[in-house]
């Protein structure tokens, strides 16, 4: 980081400056620190908790006057206090779960690229056999030898399959860090590879790394209420974005706004998340555009 | 040609015995068996039950007779659904599960090519900005939230369609889901042919091409469309993954009987045998899929055929 400082702007710096010139970028990341905010503060503050039942305002359809700003389930319970519990639980599950995959992915696609040899083969090799198989097949296999229900278990689950891209982009990019002169001559220097792994490789996979983390946890929100929506995820009481949807599905012809409460948070909430991870990629990596 | 087909043929293979190998160790070696959740068995009953399924046999002998039934296309009997065995339930559910695949697949490509083809020969224009947003938007949305919102709209509001469900087969019960299905894909496809065509018009063999005189039409039927098509050629076969995977919720999503929500069921159910059942003849059909897609691409740019 000295060098960096000592030319006045380092790569941090630089994209920084380039990620708060972009528009889409910052008003997604002002969106998405709000609605953290409100996903965070807003439950505990408001009268009714996730499993809480209302008997007086069963079904009730969502408006500002209401006693429930987002309306009720057919169990009265509050909808605005169940879809930001949904948010929550989507936003732990996905950050929790994108950092385990990107942690495998990195360790994985770093080892293998700089080991080599057979070695190498055998561990790209097991990825692309995973790879070729839909993910939702590796999950089910999983849900139905662990069995459903615990959020461990889901977590597990979707980081099992989150780290193979992870794998595959650092595999690349460490075989083409691997013929750059400041390998070779740490080599030549005698760094063990631990610590060239550790010092050279990884310092400069950051980037990458960033980018693709950012780019996961929409992923990992996807896959989260897609199980949950089959009912491989989580379960009632608990709320989450895809069991959300799932009930509102089935009520919709009664009780529209059970659907689209949630689907629109969801739909919101990848949104930003995309555009963010965009945002990021532009900006560490201008030759992209 | 021939060794490039081979070669990919060696990569599909291994890759289906590894699954078949994969999930059952996963799920025989796994602690929880199938008759766990009912009420509790005495031992005797319990143990009666493992010998006429075969529970209390070694592993390896549970494997080998696994891959004998499989080599029939037999099976096994169902845990969960006690009057089928899961052959009879994958032959129930395959015909309608794979109908919606195929015609989500051909719909999102004859949707989805032209839509890019238009964009990148408009481009800049209004045209070009509806088509990329709307492709924007298809790529971003999940099904379970198109499909409910579509079977709204369509269904509950405007009455055109069904809601759901599955009467004697009448194709209108279709649409819906197959458009739910194809959305994505076509708007994938779209922005893939999109990029790719305007990249190949700026290339220099177009140029000298239309500095022969040929008329645009030419130039893009004879010289663009063919290099401009191989992205989508080679998003086909996760195109086919992501159909198989999406079919899942698109049946939960409209009541349709198809074999994907007896997977989705067989694993809530812990229900081993139909699961593994299911997860094999769907990658068996995904690899098959991705196998003629590489072929596809193969015949389409010779340059592939060398590795």
């Amino acid at each position: 980081m000295s060098e960096a400082a000592a030319a006045g702007r380092g790569l941090w710096r630089d994209a920084a400056r380039r990620l708060a010139a972009n528009r889409a970028a910052r008003a997604a990341l002002v969106v998405l620190a709000s609605l953290t905010l409100l996903a965070l503060l807003a439950p505990p503050a408001s009268p009714w908790g996730y499993d809480s039942l209302d008997w007086h305002h069963l079904a009730q359809p969502p408006g500002l006057a209401a006693a429930h700003w987002f309306g009720t389930d057919r169990l009265g319970r509050d909808l605005f206090v169940r879809t930001l519990c949904g948010v929550r639980l989507s936003l732990l599950i996905s950050l929790l779960a994108s950092a385990i995959s990107v942690g495998i992915g990195l360790a994985w696609g770093a080892l293998a690229g700089l080991v080599g040899g057979r070695t190498e083969e055998g561990m790209m090799r097991f990825v692309d056999v995973l790879y070729s198989l839909p993910y939702l097949f590796i999950v089910i296999i999983l849900s139905t030898v662990i069995g459903r229900g615990s959020i461990t278990v889901l977590l597990i689950a979707i980081a099992a399959v989150g780290w193979l891209t992870t794998a595959r982009i650092v595999h690349g990019q460490t075989l083409q860090l691997k013929r750059r002169e400041f390998i070779e001559a740490a080599r030549a220097t005698g760094v063990p590879t631990a610590g060239i792994l550790l010092r050279h490789i990884l310092p400069n996979l950051a980037g990458t790394v960033v980018v693709y983390a950012t780019l996961t946890v929409p992923q990992m929100i996807l896959f989260e209420s897609f199980l949950s929506f089959l009912g491989l995820g989580v379960q009632e009481p608990y709320a989450s974005l895809g069991n959300l949807i799932n009930a509102g599905a089935q009520e919709m012809e009664s009780a529209p706004w059970m659907l689209l409460v949630p689907a629109a948070f969801l739909v919101l909430l990848l949104a930003c998340l995309n555009l963010l991870g965009d945002g990021l990629r532009d900006a560490l990596d201008p030759r992209e555009r | 040609m021939l060794s490039y087909a081979l070669r990919r043929i060696a990569v599909a293979v291994p890759t289906l015995l590894v699954v078949i190998t994969l999930s059952f160790a996963l799920q025989r070696l796994a602690p929880g068996g199938p008759f766990d959740q009912e009420q509790t068995l005495t031992p005797a009953v319990r143990a009666n039950l493992d010998r006429v399924y075969g529970l209390d046999r070694p592993l390896a002998v549970q494997y080998a007779h696994y891959l004998g039934a499989l080599a029939r296309g037999d099976f096994g009997p169902s845990l969960s659904q006690r009057d089928f065995t899961v052959g009879e339930l994958i032959r129930q559910g395959l015909p309608l599960s794979a109908t919606l695949g195929l015609a989500a697949v051909l719909l999102a490509i004859l949707a989805g090519i032209p839509a890019g083809i238009a964009a990148a020969l408009a481009r800049g224009g209004g045209t070009d900005y509806a088509l990329t947003a709307l492709a924007a938007l298809g790529i971003a949305l999940p099904t379970f939230v198109t499909g409910p919102a579509l079977a709204l709209l369509f269904g509950l509001h405007l009455h055109w369609l069904p809601v759901a469900g599955w009467e004697r087969g009448a194709p209108r019960y279709l649409v819906l889901p197959v458009v739910t299905l194809a959305l994505p894909v076509a708007a994938y496809l779209a922005r893939l042919t999109r990029a790719s065509l305007l990249e190949v018009l700026r290339t220099n063999y177009v140029r000298s091409a239309r500095a022969r005189g040929l008329g645009s039409a030419r130039v893009l039927w004879h010289h663009a469309l063919r290099p401009a098509l191989l992205p989508a050629v080679s998003y086909l076969g996760p195109a086919v993954a992501f159909v198989v995977t999406g079919s899942l919720v698109i049946e939960t999503v409209f009541g349709l009987p198809g074999s994907g929500r007896y997977l989705v069921q067989g694993a809530i159910d812990r229900d081993y045998p139909l699961v593994m059942g299911m997860v094999i003849v769907y990658a068996a059909l995904t690899l098959g899929c991705n196998l003629a897609a590489d072929l596809l691409y193969g015949w389409l740019d010779p340059g592939a055929r060398r590795e």
